[in-house]
């Protein structure tokens, strides 16, 4: 144990705290003046003959997106808006990407003081999840994907996640217990942890599709927008919104399908069984089932849309369950994870 | 196979509802049960009903909180025992809506195997009329024929490994890729079955059972030296490989200082096994998630404790009893329970309920406690009883359990290590020689485990490429326009969902543009 080294750890994590608060709120201000605003005159420009024909349009998106067709074919979604990028929202993607490595390296210093992975305790995998989420996000931003709305959605619950690791659930650097001395730490934990990342990314945009979603209908119905609309005319139409969301959870399921795997793989080899519907056991076969569903539901009539949207919005809270609620109240295999 | 009943609707006609006739209504309920949305239901059923399994204490994980639950909900719980919420995994109800599950799996995805197994022969359909109106679509000039510009799609289109179809007179092209995406959809759900197989096999065949050994005591595999066995269904205990081990010594390690002193750090079972009775004897070291193989049974350590020593001498001076007795720990520090029963003792048998302690603590509220797991000062507390010990009775008695009906407490005391404690009246006495570890094992085998391995490992790779293979078509026309200049049609049709074409067409529009060729106009 070095204390020295815990000691630097701990202060990496709080500064990265100080540097994603100021990214959320560069991202606040670029969502509320800058490429949001610039989002919400053009669909103003559009004028309101298109946003309410867009429950249409995005239909005939959706139908042609199964027969295959991207926009260009149709002229309402031919209007796609241009991947904006404020000034702002650079700021905080640059702020983000300083946060990143700020918690890369509070996340090693604490391995090296520990001498081991750093994933041993609740503490650990909270700031190790946080460190997930934004690396997941930064990884899709590089390959191109237009995320960037998602800046003030992803930073805050972020923070929220840091704020209570560091508050609620520190424990001091210490020695793992036997049980979690074992190569499959490293495996079946890292896998959980990345796919906890891109679960919370997929649920980010599915609650601003459900929002968009939402305000679509209320027009389609010839209702007033309602409150929501500022939020939604700030942000990509439904359609690709809930396309960019099952492209998120396309990628988290088959890597929580493999935790789980390599999870029971472990417990062959530390209880003396694969599969024994532990609490946290019982979890991830529930998170599991519903994102089965989730996925069943997009190619099923009736299911699609919103109701599956619903359905992964289960799935994830079942997922945040078994992350809190199953190791702080429940008994079992897991609890030596310590709070 | 439900068809085949469906086949046959003349036999039942007596019983035919008005509209549908057995034949139709199994064949409506087979529908229903095949459907997606079904299929939905069921699996939102499964979740839910896996949910109680984790709130209520189950048998098959904690059956000792299953009796505390009795205790603390007399009311309750029988009722919740008899709708099986003590035992939701194996219960009538959540085994039905598995087993739909599995049918609806079946009966969805086999026939979608049929289907594949002739589209995936199948040569991909010919050019429509009109390309123009696929959701990706490009036209550009050539100054090459039109049929070598065919030539040439087919080419490039055959080295991206798409299956190419020439049209008959050579002035068109049709070719597809990503067939093993429906391939991967089915191998995921078909792996599903493998793996529950696999379960299936591991819960008939299979064995599980658990066994505590003191230091220096042996455990030969034989059902009668289980504390707790559970044969699988067809598994005949005449079966039991029958290798034999000793546990030589155990070593516990606890960090020592800081804040997380006391934690575990390190446990080694030390034993000498024998693959069958004759065979050389052989060392291993038995730790947490280093498990002992022999003969496809696994020897796992799964907790530990301390077996303190005894020498009890009756009312004559006669050794009625002498040896280690596994207490049980009931916190982190080892505050152990057990008891010890000399039901040789003369004149009344003997019983001494008892509290033994590695590190001995007076708490002002808890009363002897221990304060470390590791043995600095240990001590047993003992209560003495004299009586019968109702070991005649037939019924059979546990061995951490006293059972005082029939007698008298005769008095209390605590002892260090080599101290006596002569009882009251005469009784006889009894002496605290010291301890030894014993550790608790687990001793396994599942033969299902390889199949239920390789069943999850098929179904990740079926999901990944249900998941990232796209499957699309692409079509070029050629048609000689005027001035004898060639037109060139590139269109494109994704057939999964949010498939990005451009990747598809840019590079063959590029190729088929040549270095010399004009650049290619954008349509649509």
């Amino acid at each position: 144990m070095n204390e020295s080294l815990a000691h630097l750890s701990n202060n990496f994590v709080y500064s990265a705290m100080l540097v994603l608060s100021l990214a959320m709120v560069a991202f606040a201000v670029d969502f509320a003046f800058g490429s949001g605003a610039e989002r919400a005159r053009a669909a103003a420009r559009r004028g309101s003959a298109v946003r309410t024909s867009v429950p249409v349009a995005a239909g005939a998106a959706r139908n042609l997106a199964e027969s295959g067709g991207p926009e260009s074919a149709d002229p309402a979604a031919a209007v796609e808006e241009p991947p904006v990028v404020g000034r702002w929202g650079r700021v905080g993607v640059s702020l983000t990407t300083l946060t990143f490595a700020l918690l890369v390296a509070g996340v090693v210093s604490r391995g090296l003081s520990a001498g081991r992975l750093p994933w041993g305790n609740m503490y650990e995998f909270s700031v190790m999840a946080a460190t997930a989420v934004l690396g997941v996000w930064l990884f899709l931003l590089a390959r191109g994907r237009q995320l960037q709305y998602l800046g003030l959605f992803i930073t805050f619950p972020v923070l929220v996640t840091l704020g209570v690791a560091v508050t609620l659930l520190y424990t001091e650097a210490a020695q793992l217990v036997p049980a979690l001395k074992s190569y499959w730490l490293g495996i079946h934990v890292t896998a959980a942890i990345i796919a906890s990342g891109v679960f919370t990314v997929g649920a980010a945009i599915t609650v601003l599709y459900l929002v968009v979603d939402h305000v679509d209908r209320r027009v389609a119905a010839g209702r007033e927008p309602g409150r929501l609309a500022p939020l939604a005319q700030r942000l990509p139409d439904a359609a690709s919104l809930d396309r960019n969301a099952y492209r998120t959870f396309a990628f988290a399921f088959p890597l929580w399908t493999f935790a789980v795997i390599a999870g029971a793989i472990w417990a062959e080899n530390a209880w003396g069984r694969y599969w024994g519907w532990d609490p946290k056991e019982t979890w991830a076969f529930i998170t599991w089932v519903f994102f089965a569903a989730y996925l069943h539901a997009r190619a099923t009539a009736g299911w699609k849309g919103r109701k599956a949207g619903y359905i992964a919005l289960l799935g994830y809270s079942a997922f945040l369950f078994n992350y809190f609620a199953v190791n702080i109240w429940f008994f079992g295999f897991h609890s030596y994870a310590g709070v | 196979m439900a068809f085949d009943v469906v086949d046959r609707p003349a036999e039942a006609a007596g019983a035919t509802p008005p509209q549908l006739g057995v034949g139709g209504t199994l064949r409506f309920l087979w529908r229903l049960l095949t459907s997606m949305r079904t299929a939905l239901i069921l699996l939102f059923l499964l979740a839910l009903a896996a949910v109680p399994g984790s709130v209520f204490p189950q048998r098959g994980v904690a059956p000792l909180r299953v009796r505390d639950y009795y205790l603390a909900h007399p009311g309750a719980a029988p009722v919740m025992d008899r709708v099986g919420l003590f035992d939701v995994y194996a219960s009538p109800w959540f085994a039905a809506i598995y087993l739909l599950l599995l049918i609806s799996l079946a009966g969805c995805v086999l026939p979608r195997a049929v289907k594949q197994w002739r589209t995936i022969r199948a040569l991909p359909p010919v050019a429509p009329r009109n390309l123009s109106r696929m959701p990706e679509h490009r036209t550009l000039g050539s100054d090459r024929p039109a049929s070598d510009v065919v030539a040439a799609a087919a080419t490039e289109l055959r080295q991206r490994r798409f299956r190419v179809l020439v049209a008959d007179d050579g002035l068109s092209v049709a070719a597809e890729k990503g067939y093993l995406r429906e391939i991967g959809n089915l191998l995921f759900h078909l792996a599903l079955l493998v793996l529950l197989v696999g379960v299936a096999v591991g819960s008939l065949f299979g064995y599980k059972g658990t066994v505590v050994v003191v230091e220096g005591e042996g455990f030969a595999n034989t059902p009668t030296q289980y504390d707790d066995l559970t044969l699988g269904r067809s598994f005949r205990a005449a079966d039991l490989p029958p290798f034999s081990f000793t546990l030589d010594t155990f070593t516990a390690k606890f960090v020592e200082s800081g804040p997380k002193a006391g934690q575990p750090a390190g446990f080694d079972a030390y034993v000498t096994y024998q693959k069958e009775p004759g065979a050389t004897p052989q060392q291993a070291d038995i730790r947490v998630n280093y498990p002992l193989l022999i003969d496809g049974t696994k020897v796992y350590l799964l907790s530990h404790g301390y077996a303190p020593t005894f020498t009890v001498r009756d009312g004559d001076g006669n050794v009625v009893f002498s040896g280690s007795v596994p207490f049980l720990p009931q916190d982190a520090n080892f505050t152990s329970r057990g008891v010890v029963k000399a039901p040789d003792a003369q004149p009344d048998q003997l019983g001494f309920d008892a509290i033994f302690l590695p590190t001995a603590v007076i708490d002002p509220q808890l009363g002897p406690i221990s304060g470390s797991p590791e043995p600095k000062d240990p001590r047993v507390f003992l209560g003495a009883y004299a009586g019968d010990l109702g070991l005649d009775s037939g019924t059979p008695q546990s061995i951490y359990l006293l059972t005082t009906d029939q007698m008298k407490r005769i008095g209390r005391h605590s002892l260090g290590v080599g101290q006596t404690w002569h009882l009251p009246g005469g009784r006889g006495s009894i002496s605290f020689d010291g301890y030894r570890r014993f550790a608790n094992f687990q001793i396994s085998s599942d033969p299902g485990r390889q199949v239920a391995f390789w069943g999850a490992v098929l179904a990740l790779v079926g999901l990944i490429g249900s998941l990232t293979i796209r499957r699309r078509r692409v079509w070029v026309r050629a048609t000689t326009g005027e001035a004898g200049r060639t037109l060139v049609e590139v269109a494109a049709l994704s057939r999964t969902e949010g498939g990005d074409l451009t990747g598809d067409v840019e590079p063959l529009v590029a190729a088929l543009a040549g270095p010399d060729d004009s650049q290619p106009e954008e349509q649509s």
